[in-house]
């Protein structure tokens, strides 16, 4: 039979006790990468924003919409949603981040 | 005392077998796996397998861990077949050593056609000669489709049974489907690119603590032969049960590894 899961032991002042400043410093480093990326210098060739800065945008959107379950649904908005394999693998390393992704506002009016 | 079921110790050195040893280690699985460069040969493979089962177990001998293998040639040297299934051939003249657990890590890494063609090669070979398996999942934005791909291609191979089979390197987004589908699962402690300590004890609060196990995958890349020790503490501190941080870093493994028949934690130090 299987067993419940052990419950988290620590009340919600704890955790934040405990992890606040942890995560303080993440946000910080996060505000921080953005900022570098406005800072650096434009690219020679095109100006489309890199897939992983929407994806990553995408992420944070979904940090702040209050519902449950925040990591699997960042890293189910920045999985491959294909189900066929593909005809040969491009590169043996991955990115982090699928280069269809779209956020919710660019795909309002899309068909299917 | 622990159990590291998925450690790359080829890549690491002999302290860090110390280190493990002191913080408690007492058994670690070491699967194939690619070695930051594609071998030219499949007598480069014999040579690696040959290290696994004998080179490897005798330096953990030395500090009192017992060293085991899974042999395989994993899916970023398996996109050349015809090159993939020359090793294969090699592979079933090791799994008579005593320290060899089976086949793995094997899987899918960008879930091309040829990876999955080998990765049911490898099923076979588990099939033909009664092994247990070890499951790779790819990286990043690569793994639900490919955790997927390969519960699919168990399921329609069919000869192998779920409870043998474990599938590593589940993070939030696939841990539900693996178990619901009646596998193994493990949560690599990896930093960047897998699940940190802290997640990992997320997951068994939200999951259940049922056929689940953390590894490290320490490797040549930037991760960490301790943190195993590591998660259990912080599973500690948050104060879970010690029965709880036991199952998932030592109950769990034992049972799932001892379905080889040659899985042990006795071993006494050498040195």
């Amino acid at each position: 039979m299987p067993s419940s899961p052990p419950p988290l032991p620590l009340s919600r002042s704890a955790v934040v006790d405990r992890y606040f400043l942890e995560h303080r410093a993440k946000v910080l480093d996060l505000a921080a990468f953005l900022d570098r990326v406005d800072r650096a210098n434009p690219d020679a060739v095109g100006s489309k924003e890199d897939f992983r800065l929407t994806s990553l945008r995408g992420a944070i959107a979904l940090l702040l919409d209050g519902e449950p379950e925040r990591a699997k649904r960042i890293l189910d908005l920045m999985s491959d949603p294909s189900t066929e394999p593909i005809a040969a693998a491009p590169m043996k390393g991955a990115t982090g981040a699928w280069d269809g992704f779209k956020p919710a506002s660019a795909r309002d009016g899309e068909n299917g | 005392m622990y159990i590291d079921p998925h450690v790359h110790m080829v890549s690491r050195t002999t302290d860090d077998y110390q280190r493990m040893a002191l913080a408690g280690c007492v058994a670690i699985t070491e699967p194939a796996f690619w070695a930051g460069y594609d071998r030219s040969s499949p007598q480069g493979f014999h040579d690696y397998f040959s290290v696994l089962t004998e080179t490897e177990p005798k330096r953990a001998a030395q500090y009192g861990i017992a060293h085991h293998t899974w042999l395989c040639i994993n899916p970023k040297e398996a996109e050349d077949p015809v090159f993939a299934r020359e090793v294969l051939e090699i592979i079933p003249e090791f799994l008579k050593c005593e320290s060899v657990l089976g086949i793995g890590e094997i899987g899918l890494n960008k879930n091309s056609r040829n990876e999955l063609e080998i990765f049911e090669a490898h099923l076979q070979l588990a099939a033909d000669h009664d092994q247990m398996v070890l499951v790779h999942t790819p990286h990043l934005e690569d793994k639900r489709k490919g955790t997927r791909l390969i519960m699919d291609a168990i399921k329609n191979h069919g000869v192998l049974d779920p409870n043998r089979v474990l599938i590593d390197h589940v993070e939030e987004h696939t841990v539900r489907e693996v178990l619901d589908r009646g596998y193994w699962a493990g949560l690599t402690l990896y930093p960047d690119t897998k699940c940190t300590p802290q997640r990992a004890a997320d997951i068994f609060e939200m999951h259940g603590t049922d056929r689940l196990w953390i590894n490290s995958a320490g490797d040549w890349g930037p991760s960490d032969p301790l943190a195993v020790p590591k998660c259990r503490d912080e599973m500690r501190r948050r104060g879970h049960l010690e029965a709880t941080i036991r199952k998932v870093s030592f109950d769990n493994p034992l049972e799932f590894l001892s379905q080889t028949g040659k899985f042990r934690t006795d071993v006494q130090p050498t040195r």
